[in-house]
């Protein structure tokens, strides 16, 4: 095999349809679908006058504001936005942080079971064993994963998995008469949403500086350290992708000073039977099935956030939790410790039952190599960019694990105009811009499933764009995506976020 | 030697070396050497072994199998979640991996697809709300409310928040959770026993004893009970003239008949998408709506907004997420919410739906609704031993029946046990009421269904 990576050339133009907004298209008296109507019940309604079912002062005035369209005309509207959009399946999208790994297909096909689908969330316990039983043993491999005592699975997203978490150290704090702690620590690199879940908690949120390694040190955490310390948040390995190596001893110092730990879980996918944030002394974690356990992005989301906790903290998770007796499941609301229900049902349970067969499909060896081939890849893709344009800002030549930053040399907006660049190619651009600590940052996190051969590929475009940004030629790039660059300035004006006012 | 994986194409023992080689690691352990040797595991995962696709879904198959779901056992439940038909072409739409594996558009020039999609899912759900500016969704309905009664609080800067009896008990107690930690009071306003719907004087006394202190009223529209509030247009007069906001729930489908939120003076209008061709699928993935009146409330609002815009050099309309500066990315601590990950995929089901329903589709469909659930009632209320519909309220959709000889969770069990799932106590959060269930009734069910339901009504009660 040549170990010359192969040339960056053009290689993609992504469709673009001139596509109207659906306001724009269709014509009067067209429709989609036929509503089914019985024909028995409809008699009953026409003798009985069924305009009368509603008192006319309560129904809504005018026409219903749709647009009328045919079935085929609507499917190809949405056809053609989908080509308009990149996603995994088309390419690499290698986003810091987000985890945009392969979503096995076998996966979507159990949860389009309408075993899965036509399950209602209210019905009797007696009746959905099957997805009790799996729910159940979903719970207990999280805990095996993670080093925790019990999970509860109905936290919708990864943000409201931390929400219920800081609520959870909040409430154990008060039940111990100790809640005048009011102050929740948090890495300056962590991601935006711990300071938002602390603050939404009623915490004030203390930011704790990393130091020139881009690391929580155990000195800087004591130094924020008070006797209004409810916790601490910490990500680990951390937005840069570097294993706290303090974490142990950072856990104690506010185990001392009365606090509690809580491990935001984006990053597990560098730690699968690697080590466990149980063992590291946190109290309370979530994790982003979405992320780890390669449940689809959905364009944005659905997602699931579980929480887990430690001894002293299992009594306070969000309810319902599916419990065992005997070979019977049942969802238990009766918990009286618990910071109650963040989700109106159960859970993301279509999510829930994706990331089980994710497990299943894997096992334990997969999973320790899905974390080993995270790592090396990162690393890889690391090892083969060109130094001279891309520098290696924080870590002391400590080993990255998942995701890699670099810092575009030059300053002058050179992380985002690469970005920009790079979707030239043919594949997404990472994180920029984050971790707010690192300047011109570029957040690479290229996930297991990508081949040497597309990590290679990636390398050589982001050295050859290095190349044209030093010589000025990166300026209004992109030009290969559906439309070039946007305005973001104008799309700000508040008489832009519908059709018609 | 490694076995491979599909997942997994550099799990070979020649492309590892390679690598190794290239980061300067003599093994894969070399790379997790930074972990402090106390904390590593050094024992294998107590979880199953890996398994083959098939292996794995013949048995998730036959565990689903265990599930009882329509039409071997029907389902009459309501409640916040819907049993309605999901066009072929809806499932069709959403199994574009283009949108399903895509994220968040943070690069829009590469993302216009999904952001089109969600602009158009903002635009008619603003539509149908009345509202001016929708976000492009929330978890679920429940988290919604939770949300808008806290931004009420923030925008208002007041501590009291009444919400009406007559609301779901999800929602109710995901509004405790949300709005406990800002020390928000949460204050009860009663339903008309008779009516079914709000009731004024109470509302009264409990604006008059919050002295100006409410943030904002939360009622459902139509509520708990499929109640439809004739005295909505009062209710918001009385909760304005105090100071305060109005936030309303809603089931969309209902709005094909009903008024919209802001024909009555609505502010923040919630409810849950999921009846717009997304699974009920056991309590999630579902979709909150989260819209408001106007701009103003607008930069105090959770969650992604879609914006419309130009290329730079104005050949193209484009589209970008916009008025970002309230989002947790940017803002942090300061943040309106914590939100990120959303329900994206869910907002392009419901364009997708309201689009392929369109303005007649969806008019008959809530015709229907009304219809058949008014033809259920009909039918339940010659039973003996029943009261249906208890309220005299109009209704939609789902109706409450009292039960004047048997406890409702009884009856709950014994029509699970006869094939239909219906009824769900009411008893346990409503003990003003006496023993009652809700029964859901939509297009998907025929009058044969509804026999079916009677029948087995019929023997329980």
């Amino acid at each position: 095999m040549d170990d010359a990576p192969p040339k960056p050339r053009r290689r993609f133009r992504q469709a673009f349809w001139d596509e109207p907004l659906l306001s724009e298209i269709g014509r009067k008296g067209r429709l989609g679908f036929l509503v089914p109507e019985d024909p028995k019940i409809k008699e009953w309604a026409k003798a009985k006058g069924g305009e009368r079912f509603v008192p006319s002062a309560l129904r809504r005035g005018g026409d219903t504001p749709l647009p009328e369209l045919s079935e085929l005309q609507v499917l190809r509207h949405f056809n053609r936005l989908s080509q308009m959009n990149f996603s995994v399946e088309t390419g690499m999208y290698p986003l810091g942080s987000c985890t945009m790994k392969y979503n096995p297909k076998v996966s979507e096909a159990i949860a389009s079971s309408p075993k899965m689908r036509e399950a209602h969330p209210l019905q009797h316990d007696s009746t959905v064993q099957g997805l009790l039983q799996i729910f159940y043993e979903l719970s207990g491999m999280l805990c095996e994963i993670t080093g925790m005592k019990r999970f509860a699975l109905s936290t919708a997203a990864g943000a409201q998995g931390e929400f219920a978490g800081v609520l959870m150290i909040r409430k154990y704090l008060r039940d111990q008469g100790r809640g005048d702690r009011t102050e929740i620590l948090v890495a300056d690199s962590a991601h935006g949403t711990n300071p938002a879940s602390a603050a939404m908690a009623g915490f004030e949120v203390v930011k704790v500086p990393s130091d020139e390694s881009g690391l929580a040190t155990i000195e800087s955490v004591k130094a924020k350290l008070t006797p209004r310390t409810a916790g601490m948040m910490l990500t680990v390995p951390n937005t840069l992708g570097l294993f706290e190596p303090d974490v142990s001893e950072i856990s104690k110092a506010v185990h001392d000073a009365g606090g509690m730990m809580y491990y935001d879980g984006a990053n597990m996918n560098a730690l699968l039977g690697k080590a466990r944030p149980g063992d590291m002394g946190f109290d309370v974690v979530h994790l982003n099935l979405h992320k780890t356990f390669a449940t689809p992005h959905g364009g944005g989301g659905p997602g699931a956030g579980p929480v887990g906790a430690s001894a002293a903290l299992e009594d306070y998770l969000p309810v319902p939790m599916v419990e065992k007796t005997g070979d019977d499941y049942r969802l238990d609301y009766a918990r009286p410790k618990s910071i109650g229900r963040l989700k109106g049902f159960y859970a993301n349970s279509a999510i829930l039952l994706r990331a089980y067969s994710y497990i299943r499909l894997l096992g334990a060896d997969g999973l320790d190599n899905v974390s080993s081939l995270a790592v090396l890849g990162a690393n890889y893709l690391l090892s083969k960019l060109n130094t001279q344009g891309y520098s290696i800002p924080v870590g002391g030549g400590i080993r990255r694990k998942h995701e890699a930053i670099v810092s575009v040399r030059g300053g002058h907006g050179g992380a985002g105009k690469i970005a920009k660049a790079l979707l030239d190619y043919g594949v997404h651009s990472p994180t920029v811009y984050f971790p707010l600590t690192v300047e011109e940052a570029l957040m690479i996190e290229p996930t297991e499933t990508e081949t040497i051969e597309s990590l290679d590929d990636y390398a050589e475009v982001l050295n050859s764009l290095f190349e044209k940004l030093k010589a000025g030629e990166l300026e209004d790039e992109p030009k290969n995506t559906s439309i070039g660059r946007i305005d973001e300035v104008k799309a700000s004006h508040p008489l832009t976020l519908k059709v018609k006012w | 030697m490694v076995e491979a994986h599909p997942f997994l194409p550099n799990l070979e023992d020649e492309t590892i070396e390679r690598m190794l080689k290239q980061v300067k690691a003599s093994s894969i352990a070399d790379l997790f050497e930074d972990i402090p040797e106390g904390l590593r595991l050094k024992r294998k995962l107590a979880i199953p072994d890996g398994q083959g696709e098939a292996m794995v879904r013949r048995e998730l198959y036959a565990r689903l199998g265990k599930n009882k779901t329509p039409p071997d056992q029907l389902c009459f439940l309501g409640g916040g979640v819907y049993p309605h038909y999901i066009p072929a072409a809806v499932d069709s739409i959403l199994s574009r991996q283009e949108f399903y594996t895509a994220y968040t558009p943070y690069q829009p020039e590469i993302s216009q697809g999904m952001l089109q999609a969600l602009f158009e899912y903002q635009s008619m759900m603003c539509d149908l709300l009345g509202m001016q500016v929708c976000n492009s969704s929330m978890y679920d309905w429940a988290s919604a409310a939770g949300e808008a009664v806290r931004m009420a609080a923030r925008v208002k800067n007041r501590g009291t928040i009444l919400v009406a009896k007559s609301v779901g008990e999800g929602r109710l107690e995901v509004i405790k959770t949300y709005a406990e930690p800002m020390g928000v009071k949460l204050q009860p306003v009663e339903f008309d026993p008779k009516s079914g719907g709000i009731d004024l004087a109470s509302l009264k006394s409990k604006l008059a004893s919050a002295g100006g202190d409410v943030a904002a009223l939360y009622l459902e529209n139509p509520n708990v009970f499929g109640v439809i509030e004739e005295q909505v247009d009062g209710a918001v007069e009385m909760v304005h003239a105090a100071g305060g906001l109005v936030i309303v729930g809603v089931n969309p489908i209902s709005l094909s008949v009903l008024r919209e939120p802001a024909s009555y003076g609505a502010d923040v209008a919630v409810g849950e998408g999921q009846p717009l061709g997304v699974p009920m699928n056991f309590g999630g993935p579902h979709m909150g709506i989260f819209a408001v009146k106007d701009i103003g409330l607008a930069r105090s609002m959770p969650g992604r907004l879609i914006g419309m815009t130009t290329t730079k050099d104005g050949s193209e309309k484009a589209f970008c997420m916009v008025l970002q500066t309230r989002e947790q990315h940017i803002r942090r601590e300061a943040a309106t919410s914590n939100i990120c990950t959303n329900q994206a995929l869910l907002a392009l089901a419901a364009a997708a739906y309201m689009s392929l329903l369109g303005k007649n589709g969806f008019k008959k469909l809530g015709e229907v609704n009304l219809a058949n659930s008014h033809y259920a009632a009909e039918r339940i209320g010659e039973l003996h031993g029943v009261k249906a519909p208890l309220f005299t309220g109009p209704f939609f959709g789902e109706f409450t029946v009292g039960y004047e000889r048997r406890k409702a969770p009884w009856v709950f069990s014994e029509l699970a046990k006869r094939g239909v799932m219906g009824g769900y106590p009411l008893t346990q959060h409503f003990t003003q009421i006496g023993e009652a269930g809700s029964f859901c009734v939509t297009e998907v069910h025929s009058s044969a269904d509804i026999g079916r339901l009677v029948d087995a009504l019929g023997e329980v009660v």
